[in-house]
This record gives structure tokens, C-alpha cells and sequence, in this order.
């Protein structure tokens, strides 16, 4: 059971938000989606990282703890914000689906590169955790052990130098003719986006039942 | 019987020595052909031999010298003939690179089988047929496997349910509406085709409508297109089997029986169940078999690759016992096999597993060819204008008119949609090949079958010559996506392994049990028991990402080795850019005389028995370059990356790389190389160019290597270099004989 005048109250903020000019939202995704969040709150208006934590499935996934950091993480509002929040709101949580969803395939080329830039920037603030603007080796490190943690007992020397041959390739990429005294800082939003080109970032960060094309909006205007 | 082979070959023009070749082998095949053991083209002292042999034998019992028995080893003879000659025809297209850019290899193939045919026919022999036994069961299935086993999974679980769809909804649209259309048209007057009924258009519908993994594989592959459309086509070829052979053997049950029942129709349904299920659980048993056997090869490891070619070749043979679907539980063997066979067996099984596939495959695909030519000049054939011009038609309709309906369809489902342009390419790459010949081929003899026999054969000339020609040119005016050139990046692995839990976390957070969520069940599955079963030793729990690792630093390894520059460590250490550091002549120069010296070296490999293949030196060349590309990796990664603390470091470090190089400009296989180590090192090599760092995947750093490592770099700069040098370069003493055995 979710509040149901709250909801219809809220409702044209929160297409507002999923609608970044490029998606197609509808309203009964948006319905199951506060559904889900009303369940996860336990019917309260926000939820916190316990809540998060207690979903029984998300405990085999080895990035966990970075995945529901993402949630709280202030960035991902994109309200030129840092920090990160202790408990988020229906639509905070929103926001940060949006980040999941396909795009539509009438989207013109630079619609896609925004939202795929906009994906990529998820990606690197989850990397990113001290929000200097680079991922730094030891960051790097630190996500290679994570991808790693769940397969038993894995060296953590193994883990380093996958880690560390990454990032070497990253540098080499990107920065191929370094002087001898260049020291590689780390890796910048765009040496992250170069080296994940090959990805399609657009289809392959997506949630699929986000899709149903049952209500296109193009910049606010609903038109069906 | 001499082969007088060398002579022609030297002469200039190549065309030729094909043509020569050809007509050479051509004349040979047929002359064998006959029944006639001494033909006039064999020399005549061997004619007067088995005369004078035959009149001896009369009188008195003299010893032959030289006898003439032809028949024994006809067969064979026969059999290799052919393959020579689909051979030299491949080599002779590859070396004539002008004709290949515009034709397609199929059709050149089928043209010269054409001539074969042809030639055969005009000495008045019979010319062979494609035999349906011949072809299903020695020439086809080497293709699948060799499809199904490098199948690339990814992409084609990603869309196995559109794939599901073209294949089957798919087929059975075209089925149903060629057998349909064929059958009005039988019923126009002009056309004289009156007496053939509906049950056996639908026949032929059955036989016409599938599209060919061959012919889709021989021109697809020459057009590099993108990886969707092609496992989209290819997926659709290969899995509409099932369909082809229930409708097939439906058809043709009730054509016999010249009436349809309702049970008939529901029991074809369950068939078609039984039939592409049965396949699929055939080729998973034997899968799982061949895996778990796999597990116990290290023993043996010379015949690790026979294992997976025979379990494969049982799965089908298995399938196709019960009339189940082999295509489908080839695939399914080979596709279940893969991952737990690659695991355990050596690398060298593995290469040799990947070229014998190729290589059989290969010649399979330049015989069927051949032979479709060959046939089409041999059999009867009953051309029927209407009848051949409205197949073609509506083959080319249906086709189109399912794909776009089917697209329309999917694209609900389908987060990347199929554009116009993909449905175009997915329409026009329907072709039609030697199944659909071999099919026809098995008809029961009766006037219709010639009928069905030509327009089969049109189709298929028309589709492979007309659409397999004109479909690269279409490619490059529609301007599709071509294939991505595959860079195999660390990075992209981690992150496509951090999306696939990164997506899995967010269904489960939305409560959503999606895609991700089940393949991520499965793989936890498959992990937890699968592995431990089937795959042998601690590989079993080696997660993803490490064996990728592991594999791509060994394929750098092994490239480093077998360019003979394993000293060479600085330079060529990716496959990303070797060229900039020196100019491309100095680095010939060098790999040429590496080069020579391995050649040198070479012969001093010990031979190994056949029964067991002794660790030789390629394999300790490496473990050893892996070794040093370890050591270098740590060097350069202290240089580059991490505190600042190490940031004395320095320039000397990689400037003694420089050093080894000119080391090994020099090496003599005489001399060891440490004797001049000693006086270059001192020099300074500051005009060279800086060599850009080069991303380096090491082994699995050997800890005790890396402690003795970072404390040694603080020193000073004499320091730096004896260690250097001695890191890199193993001492005078110790390790005397090692290069000897460095450099196979």
C-alpha cells in the first residue's frame, strides 16, 4: 500500500525529473517504482542505507556497499552538490534511476552523447570516492579488489597488478609520449570516457522494464 | 606416374599456373574417373610394363619391377584429388587479389566447379553429384562446429530471442507463404504445372526457406560487418534447423500420403519440440561429458584435441540417429564444451583445436562449393520458366515482408532497436545454400524432383552470385556499422564485469528480476558447482577477470617470444603501438637478424617422441619472458604511477633498455651476449629516442621479486644500472647455459 494522494500530488515533479528531454517515461513505471520505495522504506518518506542493505539479493554482489554509496552519493543529484546524504528522498531516488534508462532510439546523436556522458559520469563518481575529480591508483585498486572480494581468497598482489596494468594502459592510451620526469596522476573524466568508448554506454547501462513506451514526453510536453 | 607439377609452377603468369593446375587435376579426376585403368594420357613405358608383366607372367614368373595397381588406392586418390584441387583454387583466389575484391570467394568456388563440371561432362564422363550422405555427414559438420565452438556468447545470448524468432517464426512464415504462392501459381494454366499439389509446394517451401549457414558464413565473413547483424543472421541460420527438418520430414511423410490430418499438424508441432529440445539436451549430455574428460586429459595431452572433435562429431551423429536436430546439438556441445574444455587443457591443444577447426572447416566450405557447381552441369535438370522466376520472386518477398514484420515486432522488446538499415542487411543476407541442394537432392525420384532440383539450384546461384556480390557494395553505400577492430583492453573487461554487478544490484533494488538478475544466478551457479566438477585443479576457482588476465598476458608473451625479442622487453611489450620509439628500418633491421638467429638456434630444439611431448624450450622462453615482463612492469609502474616518493626515479632505468637492445642488434650465436654487456652498459645512450611506456599486463608478481625490487631503486645511479642489468640480464655466472635454451 503506498499514499496514494502523495503520490498524485507529487506525480508531475517526478516525470519532471525522470524527463530529461531524451527518455520515455510512464507513469506506471513511475507507480511500480514508488511501489518498490514505499516497500523498501517500510512506508516511511525516506529511506536510509539500512533499508538499502537489508535487501536479501544484494548480498552476493561484491560491489554492494559502492552501489548503495551511489545512492547517497549528493553528485548523482546533480545539483553541482558534494557529500552525500544520509537518508534520500522518492524523488532522490529517482534521480538516480534515471540514470538507468535507455535511450530512446528516435534520440538524435547528440542527445546520445549527453546521456551517455551522463551515464559515464556515474560510473566515474562511483570510482572517484574522494571527489578530487581523478581516480587515483589506490582508488583503482580498491575497485579491482571489490570486483574480486567474492571469489575467495584472491592475493591481494593479484588484484594490484590487474589493477595497475590498467591503469598503465589508461596512461599509455591517453598520455603516450610522457617525459621522463611525468608522474601519471590519475585518471580524469575524459581518459575515463576514451578508454570506455568501446562500450556502448547508452544500451549497456540499462535497465530494461524501464522501457515501456507507453507515454512518450519530449521536454515536459506529454504527448499521448 | 610423375607429377609434372614443378615445371608449370615456375612459369610467370600465375593464372596461368591455376589454370594449368586445374585443367592438370581436372584431367586427372577424370581419367581416373573411368573405368578404364590404362588410359592413353599414362605414359607408355608403364603400359608396355604391365603388356610385357602380363605377358611374362604367361611364360615364366619374372619379378616386376615396376607394376601398375591403380585400383586399390582409388578411392583415397580420388577423394584427395579433390581436395587439392578446392585447395590450389583458394591459394590461386588469395593470390589473385583483384577478382576476390569484387566477388565473393563462394561464388568464384561454385563458378570453377561450374568448369569442372563442365569439362568432366565434355570428355563425356558422368561428373559427381553432391552426394546427400557425402554432405551431411563429412562436409557439414565440421562447419557448425567450427561455428558453434567460437561462437561468440555474449552478443548471441544478448539477442537470442529475436535470433529465436527469425528462426522460427520466421521460417515458418516463409514456409508456409513460398509453399502458398507456388501453389497458385501451379494452378495458371500457362504454367503446365497442374499435377503438383499442395503438399508438395509445401515441401518445397520447406526446403527453399531456410537460410544457409554456409553461405551466410562465406559471404558474411568477407564484409566484416558489425557483430549484431551478424550474429543476428548467423544465429537465424543455424538454429532454424529445427524447423527445416520437422517441416521437411513432415512434408514429405504426407506428401507420400497425399493428405493432411489434424493429428498430423499437432503431432508436427510436438515433433518440432521433441526435435529442437532433443537436439539441444543431446548435444548438452555429450557437452558435459567431453568437459568432465577434459578434467583427466593432463596425462595425455597429446590427444586432447581428438577428444573434442569426437564428442562433437557423436553429438551429432547422436541427434541425427533419432532424426533430432544435429545442427542444434552440435552447437549446443560445442557452446556448453568450451568454457571448461579451455580451461584444462594445454594452450597448444587449444591452438591446435582452433586450427584444425578452422582448416577443416575451410576446406569443407571450398568442396561444398565446388561441388554445388559441379552438380548443377550434372544433374537432370526440368526447367520451367514460371515455376523458377516466381520462386525467385517470392522468395525475395517473403523474405523481406517476415523481416520487416518480425523487427516490427521485437523492436517492443529490444532495448537497441533494429533500424531500416538493419532490417534491410538482415533481409538481404538470407541466402540460401548447400542444404537446401542436399534436401532436394534426398526427394524421392520422381519428375517433380527435377523440377524442385532446378529452381532450388537457381535460387541458390541467384542469392549466393547476385546478393553475395552486390551485398558489400550496399554495405558501403547504406554506410552500416562495420565490425569493431577488437583491442582487447583490460580496462573494458573490468568495467563490463563492474556493469554486469553494478546492473544486477540496481534490478535487485528495484525489485525487478530482470535479465541481469538471471544471468548473474546462473553464474553463481555455475560457479559454485559447475566448475568444481568439470574443470581440473585450482582453475576451477579462478574468477573471470583473472583468467582474462592471464590469458592476455600470455598471448603478449608468446607474441614477444616468437618475434625473437624477448630482450626486447621495453619496446614491443603491447600489441597497441610498437612503432615509435625506434624508426621502422632500425626495427627490421633488428627482427631480421633475430630472425636469422633463430633459425640458427633452432635446430638445436630436441626432437620429441609422439607419445609424450617433452616441456621444451618455447615454453620456457614463456615462463622466462613473462618473468621479465613482470620485472619490467614493476620497474616501470614504480616509475610511473603511484607516490611521489618513488619519483627519483628516473631516467637512467629506461634508458638501460635501450642498452639491451643494442645487445641484441649484435648477438651471435656464438657469443654470449653477457660478454658485451659489461662495456655498453657504461655508455650513455641519451640520443635515442624515449620509448613511450607501453601498457604492460605482467604475471602474477612474484612476491619476493617485488620487495627485492623497490628497495633497490632508491639507489643512486651506478646502482641503478648493475641492477638493472642484472635484473634484466641474469648474471655471467649462475645461469650460463640460459640463453642458450632463450632462444629457440
Amino acid at each position: 500500500m503506498y499514499n496514494y494522494k502523495h503520490y498524485c500530488k507529487n506525480l508531475h515533479k517526478y516525470i519532471h525529473i525522470v524527463d530529461v528531454c531524451f527518455f520515455t517515461v510512464s507513469q506506471e513505471q513511475i507507480k511500480n517504482l514508488y511501489q518498490r520505495f514505499q516497500q523498501l522504506s517500510g512506508n516511511h518518506e525516506k529511506i536510509s542505507r539500512d533499508d538499502l542493505e537489508r535487501i536479501p539479493a544484494l548480498n552476493n554482489n561484491p560491489i554492494r556497499k559502492q552501489i548503495i554509496t551511489a545512492f547517497f552519493d549528493k553528485r548523482n543529484q546533480h545539483q553541482n552538490d558534494v557529500g552525500s546524504l544520509d537518508e534520500i528522498g522518492f524523488e532522490q531516488f529517482l534521480m538516480v534511476m534515471s540514470h538507468f534508462r535507455p535511450v530512446n532510439s528516435t534520440a538524435t546523436e547528440e542527445e546520445k552523447v549527453t546521456v551517455r556522458k551522463q551515464k559515464l559520469r556515474f560510473l566515474f563518481n562511483m570510482h572517484d570516492t574522494d571527489n578530487d575529480g581523478i581516480i587515483t591508483l589506490d582508488e583503482y585498486r580498491t575497485v579491482v579488489e571489490e570486483l574480486l572480494s567474492q571469489s575467495g581468497a584472491i592475493e591481494t598482489e593479484v588484484a594490484r597488478s590487474i589493477a595497475d596494468a590498467a591503469m598503465l594502459e589508461v596512461a599509455s592510451t591517453n598520455v603516450p609520449h610522457m617525459a621522463p620526469d611525468d608522474f601519471y596522476e590519475g585518471i580524469t573524466f575524459e581518459h575515463f570516457e576514451q578508454i570506455l568508448k568501446g562500450i556502448e554506454m547508452e544500451s549497456r547501462m540499462s535497465i530494461r522494464f524501464l522501457d515501456m513506451n507507453t507515454a512518450t514526453m519530449r521536454c515536459g510536453k506529454l504527448s499521448s | 606416374v610423375r607429377l609434372k607439377m614443378d615445371p608449370i609452377r615456375r612459369s610467370s603468369t600465375l593464372r596461368l599456373t591455376g589454370l594449368l593446375c586445374l585443367l592438370f587435376l581436372v584431367f586427372f579426376s577424370r581419367g581416373f574417373a573411368s573405368h578404364d585403368v590404362v588410359s592413353e594420357k599414362s605414359s607408355g613405358t608403364t603400359q608396355e610394363d604391365s603388356r610385357s608383366q602380363a605377358n611374362s607372367t604367361a611364360h615364366k614368373k619374372t619379378f616386376p619391377v615396376l607394376s601398375f595397381n591403380y585400383e586399390h588406392v582409388r578411392t583415397p586418390f580420388e577423394i584427395s584429388l579433390w581436395i587439392l584441387l578446392a585447395l590450389f583454387m583458394k591459394l590461386g583466389f588469395h593470390i589473385i587479389p583483384t577478382v576476390s575484391h569484387i566477388v565473393p570467394e563462394s561464388c568464384l568456388l561454385i563458378f570453377v566447379g561450374l568448369l569442372v563440371g563442365g569439362i568432366i561432362k565434355a570428355t563425356g564422363e558422368q561428373p559427381p553429384i553432391l552426394d546427400s550422405n557425402l554432405f551431411f555427414l563429412y562436409l557439414l559438420p565440421p562447419i557448425i562446429l567450427d561455428a558453434g565452438y567460437f561462437l561468440p556468447m555474449r552478443p548471441f545470448t544478448e539477442n537470442i530471442g529475436t535470433i529465436l524468432m527469425f528462426a522460427m517464426v520466421g521460417t515458418l512464415w516463409n514456409v508456409f507463404f513460398i509453399g502458398g504462392m507456388m501453389y497458385a501459381v501451379c494452378q495458371i494454366d500457362a504454367a503446365k504445372l497442374a499435377h503438383v499439389d499442395l503438399l508438395s509446394c509445401l515441401l518445397f517451401g520447406s526446403i527453399i526457406s531456410a537460410v544457409d549457414p554456409v553461405s551466410v558464413l562465406a559471404v558474411f565473413e568477407e564484409i566484416h560487418i558489425n557483430e549484431l547483424l551478424h550474429i543476428l543472421v548467423f544465429g537465424e541460420s543455424l538454429l532454424n534447423d529445427a524447423v527445416t527438418v520437422v517441416l521437411y520430414h513432415l512434408f514429405k511423410e504426407f506428401a507420400h500420403e497425399q493428405a493432411i490430418t489434424v493429428t498430423g499438424a499437432v503431432l508436427g508441432v510436438i515433433s518440432f519440440f521433441v526435435v529442437s529440445l532433443g537436439g539441444v539436451m543431446v548435444g548438452v549430455i555429450y557437452g558435459i561429458v567431453g568437459a568432465f574428460t577434459s578434467r583427466f586429459t593432463s596425462y595425455s595431452r597429446v590427444i586432447e584435441p581428438l577428444f573434442v572433435f569426437l564428442y562433437s562429431y557423436m553429438a551429432y551423429l547422436s541427434a541425427e540417429i533419432f532424426h533430432l536436430s544435429g545442427i542444434m546439438s552440435l552447437i549446443a556441445c560445442g557452446v556448453i564444451m568450451r568454457p571448461y574444455v579451455e580451461a584444462n587443457i594445454s594452450h597448444k591443444s587449444y591452438t591446435t583445436v582452433k586450427y584444425f577447426l578452422k582448416m577443416w572447416s575451410s576446406v569443407s566450405d571450398t568442396l561444398i562449393f565446388i561441388f554445388l557447381g559441379v552438380s548443377t552441369v550434372a544433374g537432370p535438370h526440368t526447367w520451367n520458366w514460371i515455376f523458377v522466376i516466381f520462386t525467385v520472386i517470392f522468395c525475395l518477398v517473403s523474405r523481406v515482408l517476415g523481416v520487416i514484420g518480425l523487427t516490427a515486432f521485437m523492436n517492443k522488446f529490444r532495448i537497441v532497436k533494429l533500424t531500416k538499415k538493419d532490417q534491410f542487411i538482415i533481409a538481404y543476407g538470407g541466402l540460401r545454400g548447400a542444404i537446401a541442394f542436399s534436401l532436394g537432392f534426398l526427394l524421392n525420384n520422381n519428375e517433380i524432383k527435377n523440377l524442385f532440383l532446378t529452381a532450388i539450384i537457381t535460387v541458390i546461384f541467384f542469392t549466393v552470385f547476385v546478393q553475395g556480390m552486390t551485398i558489400r557494395p550496399l554495405v558501403e553505400l547504406l554506410a552500416v556499422k562495420k565490425k569493431k577492430e577488437s583491442k582487447e583492453s583490460i580496462n573494458e573487461e573490468i568495467h563490463t564485469q563492474f556493469l554486469d554487478h553494478l546492473l544486477t544490484g540496481i534490478e535487485d533494488i528495484c525489485g525487478h528480476y530482470g535479465h541481469h538478475h538471471w544471468k548473474d544466478k546462473l553464474n553463481r551457479f555455475n560457479k559454485t558447482y559447475v566448475k568444481r566438477w568439470l574443470i581440473a585443479g585450482e582453475r576451477s576457482t579462478e574468477p573471470q577477470l583473472i583468467s582474462f588476465y592471464n590469458k592476455m598476458e600470455l598471448k603478449q608473451a608468446m607474441m614477444m617470444v616468437e618475434s625473437g625479442s624477448a630482450a626486447k622487453l621495453p619496446t614491443i611489450v603491447s600489441t597497441v603501438s610498437i612503432r615509435r620509439a625506434i624508426s621502422k628500418s632500425r626495427e627490421e633491421e633488428i627482427r631480421r637478424v633475430l630472425r636469422a638467429n633463430l633459425q640458427n638456434t633452432r635446430q638445436r630444439l630436441r626432437s620429441y617422441s609422439r607419445y609424450e611431448l617433452l616441456n621444451d624450450a618455447l615454453e620456457d622462453d614463456i615462463s622466462e619472458a613473462r618473468f621479465r615482463k613482470q620485472k619490467e612492469m614493476e620497474r616501470r609502474m614504480s616509475h610511473y604511477l603511484t607516490v611521489p616518493a618513488n619519483r627519483q626515479e628516473t631516467p637512467p632505468v629506461r634508458k638501460v633498455f635501450f642498452q639491451q637492445e643494442h645487445k641484441v642488434y649484435t648477438y651471435d650465436d656464438s657469443e654470449s651476449p653477457r660478454g658485451r654487456a659489461s662495456p655498453s652498459c657504461a655508455d650513455d645512450v641519451s640520443e635515442l629516442k624515449e620509448t613511450p611506456e607501453k601498457p604492460d599486463q605482467s604475471s602474477t608478481p612474484r612476491a619476493n621479486r617485488d620487495a627485492e625490487l623497490k628497495p633497490k631503486e632508491q639507489d643512486d645511479q651506478g646502482d641503478q644500472l648493475k641492477v638493472s642489468r642484472c635484473l634484466s640480464d641474469p648474471g655471467p655466472n649462475p645461469e650460463d647455459d640460459e640463453d642458450s635454451t632463450f632462444l629457440p
